[in-house]
């Protein structure tokens, strides 16, 4: 039994050894490089571009300005059926007229290499005309704030409300009401591999093939297709090996248009490589929110109801093609998502501002949403004189209470609340803990616990992106081949980027056909070779292509079975497949080997009987129905010491105890879990983009930008408790958005407990020494 | 001023390397673009994130702050020269999922070995503090330190049979 | 981002290095180890002429010991100095200052010489010499002069090195045999730029000299408090008064992150530390 193995990865020996091939790897005859002019300002009118002494230079081979691609590549708008009202400002690949974040491409300077494109980008000379920019969203929401879009009356990008029940009366009858200003700051995803592309074009055939490291090629084939006005059938995207993604890589970004436009008007290849510089600037930004907050309870700790405002800091325009909605969509709906109460309400109001694009990021939304709940529930029960952990237990919802819709709108099959929490106090000891707290602190050493219970929502169904509009698919598709060896190709529509779905789908593939693991082959990541899919995102892999791979296989299995039966004289339901051999189902007896079965129904089809079905290459397909996500959930437990002389935070110790429905591959799931705990641990205490007052990034290289290195980070027990998703036969939920989702409120809640001797209370992330120290009064 | 070009020798994975090169291009790029080793990745090119760590005259160094020209004459070996001297590390990465994406594999595995090479026996958080200079975005690090602590206790079993 | 063009020489000798930096002046910059130069280069954020690279100049790499003196040579790296058994008998602060400098790959290349003429105002070598009264040996064609570590530094990137000298040498005196050097620093994560950094050297007759980094735009001693810890036996009472003294002393730079407030604090945290460890 192959499902539920910790299997090592395939493609990881490969990259042990070096032999990756990521798209900056792939050199192609006469490759040229872009580099891009990018406004210096954050608000600006763009006046003549001087691109004379750019073109002088003997490395450089062409340059391009928004006018030169007005023909090649149409403007966009980001957006959404489903949120009609939203604003969505028009977008152009290189801005014309004005530039409204610091580093907005202006011009495309085409190279023999990188440094002489850049070479070229450094002598073009534009003439900018700085406007006054808005930096943070009560600045943009203003009465006489400057508007960013010409088409736009304010800055407001959308506001919606989710309401239930009576929040007023509840609120006003409570016994107790907890409040506070949440502070979560701006940050991003940071692969170590930038975002990069190749773009090819044969203008005999009007035919482009793009080398991408990206999530989702099927997508990406779609929106260069109409945006470039190409045949979609002759666009082929292609993502290679990938070093990273976490939603940086699931959008279309305008310089990366600019590169097939590039090589489309240049007939000859061009790559593009962000750096690191880049990465900063201009990749998709998250998490950017002020928010206050209200949790009403009864005098005995019941959560009687939530109320909260999210001021929404988003960028200049919207994430494409799937619009910046999300995060304050998912924080709406998800903030106090694990709890019984009635009453509820959630306003968001989202805000263009002059700073770069925001949008997904691992487990988009879900660590505020949880972050928020959380923090009150251990206030409020602080105020009570009530342990956190009793309030939590009594306000879960648990098993009667399911299936559930949440006050938030949200749909729950089933969750585990109790499970998890219980499973988290067998691993740690909270006594024991809070012994040792109270020892140490009477030596001035403050240490704390923190526990978050979070909801993931994943594996999102077809109405969302269907209802909205975009061409993004949200079913997944798996085409079996078996070879006449008996060998079997698989062709899935997701993809991997390191978080080894691959390797999960062949386990499904391996158990349901009966044949080798080593005799399969994944294929992936290809728009031309794979079947119509969505790739990788709001972790769809396992439960989406997981499940269309069983059916895939299922399918083969039944027509391998119908060719043995033919030959044997038996009926296919008294036959089954293990390790590559037809068996009898009843007895185990080997009858024939699967290779002999290819041959025959590749080779030898007059020996099939007419009328039994035989394909030897099927495919099959998989989308939810009548769900918008697949809901798991968890909960973490942090542990952590305060050095409240420095303000530094050490994470000593930190639990996952996590429900992601069935398991394909523990070993996968548990780095998967891990690595976005560290991510989530690199919100709460490092990761911040910080601009100055004219919107000015200062945080644009690693020495500046803290991301979690290995020194400082704890380990991380992750364990399991399995409710499978009743609406598929593979029952696994997702399991990629786990660690960040919680990660950022356990910390939280983890400082604040440390720190609960001095009489004050932190609500601001990253969690920097000087924030912490003020909060302590110390400076 | 147009692209100044020097000559340079040196001894790659070892192989004997000649080249003119631009004065400007780093090791790294060299390695990666003129010579085909692309096994070595590029993450910041400001030296913070070891994508580009690689082994110059027996001692880890950043391809991206080493000019290429300043490597004449000196011995180079990249992840791919280190087959043999790094099995047991690439068994027990891969046993325990010690890599994700595998972008910032090669240069954690070199700073690995360094490690190992210097102290057999380090403890956990000498594990952690060698490679902090290595940004994994991954695993968040500890099945990494999981598979090198594996590996020095194994390498110290042996020695001590 | 990719450097800029810019020609390179790599002289044999020092006195050829000397003479292009003569005929070359200002348009001419000194490469040793490259590991902050390289990065700047990388970034645009300088555009030299002409790199001299200094790298391969072996008499610049020793490590003497004199009979009241340690002479460093500008082109040891970090490693080695970090290594030296000598350094580690004689001037112990070294290398637990050096530990805190970036990683071992950075450190195997990085040298004090480039540390030092680079003079990023957080530098641990830097704070490291100024407490144990380094000297500096600055050469070019024009001869050799001696500038003493208050001179040398004259603010942020900025010291007394002309544009034709090169930083050969760091002389330092041998501390007496029961002086202690102690250094600390904090940083956010291991290896990174310290926000405050403190070096600390005693000596019985001359009092204590305490070298900060990070607070002012070059490393500076904290005169007032070294002043009022001399001649005086050192207790929880004056240290405390010494802590207090010292947040007198700093005057840091506003800074998007860290306000001054926080890096004067800093500096206070680590001389009650040091002090602390003095005491026990």
């Amino acid at each position: 039994m192959s499902i539920g193995a910790s299997v090592p990865r395939d493609r990881a020996r490969r990259l042990l050894l070096g032999r990756g091939n990521y798209v900056d790897d792939i050199a192609l005859p006469r490759m040229l490089h872009l580099a891009l002019v990018r406004s210096p300002y954050a608000h600006a009118n763009v006046g003549t571009i001087d691109i004379a002494d750019a073109l002088a230079l003997p490395g450089v081979v062409a340059i391009f300005t928004a006018e030169d691609l007005e023909d090649a590549v149409s403007s966009w708008r980001a957006e959404h059926k489903l949120f009609p009202a939203m604003a969505a400002p028009k977008q152009f690949a290189l801005a014309r007229d004005v530039v409204r974040w610091q580093g907005e491409a202006v011009a495309a300077v085409l190279g023999n290499s990188r440094a002489e494109a850049e070479d070229g980008a450094e002598l073009v000379s534009v003439a900018w005309n700085e406007l006054p920019a808005v930096t943070d969203a009560n600045q943009a929401l203003a009465p006489d704030a400057p508007i960013l879009h010409d088409d736009m009356d304010n800055n407001l990008a959308f506001q919606t409300q989710v309401t239930a029940g009576d929040v007023e009366t509840a609120f006003n009858e409570a016994d107790h009401v907890e409040q506070e200003t949440f502070r979560f700051h701006r940050h991003s995803g940071v692969s170590l591999e930038p975002r990069g592309i190749i773009a090819e074009f044969e203008p005999s055939e009007s035919r482009l093939t793009v080398h991408q490291s990206h999530q989702t090629p099927h997508q990406q084939q779609d929106l260069y297709a109409r945006l470039l006005a190409l045949p979609e059938h002759k666009v082929r995207v292609i993502c290679p090996d990938v070093g990273g993604a976490f939603g940086l890589k699931h959008h279309l970004m305008a310089d990366e248009l600019v590169a097939c436009a590039a090589a489309r008007l240049l007939e000859r290849p061009v790559k593009y490589i962000a750096d690191r510089l880049e990465s900063f600037l201009a990749d998709v930004h998250c998490r950017d929110h002020e928010i206050t907050a209200r949790m009403a309870f009864s005098a005995t700790g019941e959560i009687l109801g939530i109320q909260l405002d999210d001021l929404f800091n988003a960028g200049a325009y919207g994430q494409y093609p799937r619009s910046s909605i999300a995060e304050g969509n998912q924080i709406s709906r998800l903030t106090g998502a694990p709890y019984r109460h009635q009453h509820y309400r959630a306003d968001v109001r989202m805000a263009f501002l002059n700073k770069s694009i925001l949008g997904h990021i691992r487990s988009v939304g879900h660590p505020i949403a949880c972050a928020v709940a959380e923090r009150l529930v251990d206030l409020g029960a602080e105020t009570l004189g009530l342990d956190p952990i009793e309030v939590r237990r009594k306000n879960y919802l648990n098993g009667d209470d399911f299936p559930r819709t949440s006050a938030g709108g949200v749909e729950f099959e089933q969750l585990s609340f109790n499970g998890c929490l219980d499973k988290a106090l067998e691993i740690v000891d909270m006594t024991e803990f809070r012994r040792e707290q109270a020892e140490l602190r009477a030596q001035g050493i403050y240490r704390g616990i923190g526990v978050a219970t979070f909801v993931e929502l994943t594996a999102i169904g077809p109405e969302y992106y269907g209802e909205g509009g975009q061409h993004i698919s949200a079913q997944e598709t798996c085409l079996l081949r078996l070879e006449a060896s008996g060998t079997v190709r698989c062709y899935t529509g997701t993809t991997d980027q390191g978080q080894g779905i691959d390797t999960g789908i062949q386990q499904v593939v391996a158990d349901e056909l009966g044949v080798a693991l080593a005799d399969i082959e994944i294929i992936s990541g290809d728009s031309a070779l794979c079947p119509m899919g969505g790739g990788s995102w709001g972790s769809r892999g396992a439960a989406l292509g997981g499940e269309a791979a069983l059916r895939a296989a299922a399918t083969l299995k039944q027509n391998i079975l119908n060719i043995a039966a033919s030959q044997l004289q038996k009926d296919p339901g008294d036959l089954n497949i293990d390790q590559g051999v037809v068996i009898d189902g009843a007895s185990g007896a080997a009858h024939m080997a699967v290779p002999e079965i290819a041959r025959i129904g590749h080779f030898q089809p007059y020996s099939i009987p007419d009328g039994v079905s035989a394909d030897l290459t099927v495919t099959e397909r998989y989308a939810s129905r009548g769900r918008m996500f697949l809901a798991g959930n968890g909960l973490q437990t942090a542990i952590v010491e305060v050095d409240v002389d420095s303000g530094l935070v050490t994470p000593l110790r930190h639990v996952v105890v996590h429900d992601c429905g069935r398991i394909l591959n523990p070993l996968l799931v548990q780095e998967q879990v891990r690595g976005g705990v560290i991510q989530g641990i690199g919100a709460a205490l490092y990761e911040e983009l910080c601009y100055d007052e004219d919107g000015h990034l200062l945080t644009g290289s690693f020495a500046d930008y803290l991301v979690p290195m290995a020194g400082e980070m704890p380990d991380i027990e992750v364990a399991h408790i399995e409710t499978p998703a009743k609406t598929s036969e593979l029952g696994a939920k997702g399991a990629g958005e786990a660690g960040t989702a919680g990660a950022v409120g356990a910390i939280l809640n983890a400082v604040n407990d440390a720190i609960m001797p001095f009489n004050t209370s932190i609500a601001e992330t990253p969690i920097t020494p000087p924030r912490l120290l003020q909060a302590l009064r110390r400076i | 001023m147009t692209t100044r070009t020097r000559r340079l020798a040196l001894t790659v994975n070892g192989e004997a390397v000649s080249r003119e090169v631009p004065v400007r291009q780093n090791l790294v790029d060299f390695l990666r673009h003129d010579l085909g080793f692309t096994g070595s990745h590029v993450g910041c090119e400001q030296g913070a994130c070891g994508a580009c760590t690689v082994v110059l005259d027996d001692e880890t160094v950043r391809g991206c702050l080493v000019l290429a020209v300043q490597a004449d004459g000196c011995d180079v070996r990249t992840i791919e020269g280190s087959g043999d001297l790094l099995g047991d590390l690439r068994q027990s990465f891969h046993e325990l999922n010690a890599l994700q994406c595998g972008f910032c594999t090669p240069g954690m595995m070199l700073s690995a070995e360094e490690l190992l090479q210097a102290n057999p026996t380090p403890s956990r958080q000498e594990i952690r503090d060698y490679l902090s200079g290595n940004f994994c975005r991954c695993t968040g690090y500890q099945a990494i330190v999981d598979a090198v602590a594996a590996v020095a206790a194994k390498r110290q079993g042996g020695a001590a049979s | 981002m990719k450097a800029p063009n810019f020609e390179y020489r790599r002289p044999e000798s020092l006195t050829e290095a000397l003479e292009l930096l003569a005929q070359h002046g200002d348009d001419a910059t000194i490469i040793a180890g490259g590991q902050s130069l390289l990065a700047l280069l990388n970034f645009r954020m300088a555009a030299p002429e002409l790199l001299v690279d200094i790298g391969r100049l072996e008499e610049l790499k020793q490590i003497t010991g004199g009979a009241d003196h340690v002479e460093i040579g500008g082109l040891v790296r970090h490693c080695d100095l970090a290594a030296s058994p000598l350094i580690a008998q004689t001037l112990p602060l070294l290398p637990q200052a050096i530990g805190h400098i970036a990683h071992p790959a950075v450190r195997h290349r990085g040298t004090i010489g480039g540390s030092l003429a680079m003079a990023d105002p957080a530098a641990e070598l830097a704070a490291c010499c100024l407490a144990l009264d380094a000297t500096f040996s600055l050469v070019s064609a024009r001869g050799q002069r001696w500038v003493g570590v208050g001179d040398f530094f004259q603010g942020v990137y900025e010291t007394a090195l002309e544009s034709d000298e090169v930083l050969t040498a760091i002389r330092l005196p041998k501390p007496a045999p029961d002086s202690v050097g102690i250094f600390k620093e904090v940083a956010r994560r291991q290896g990174d730029f310290a926000m405050a950094g403190l070096a600390f050297v005693t000596a019985a007759d001359s009092g204590p000299r305490i070298a900060l980094l990070g607070v002012a735009d070059r490393p500076m001693l904290a005169r007032r408090t070294m002043a009022f810890l001399k001649d005086s036996p050192l207790n929880e009472a004056r240290a405390k008064e010494a802590v207090d003294l010292i947040g007198t002393e700093v005057d840091p730079p506003e800074d998007p992150t860290y306000p001054p407030a926080y890096r004067r604090h800093l500096v206070q945290v680590l001389l009650q530390r040091v002090l602390m460890e003095l005491i026990q």
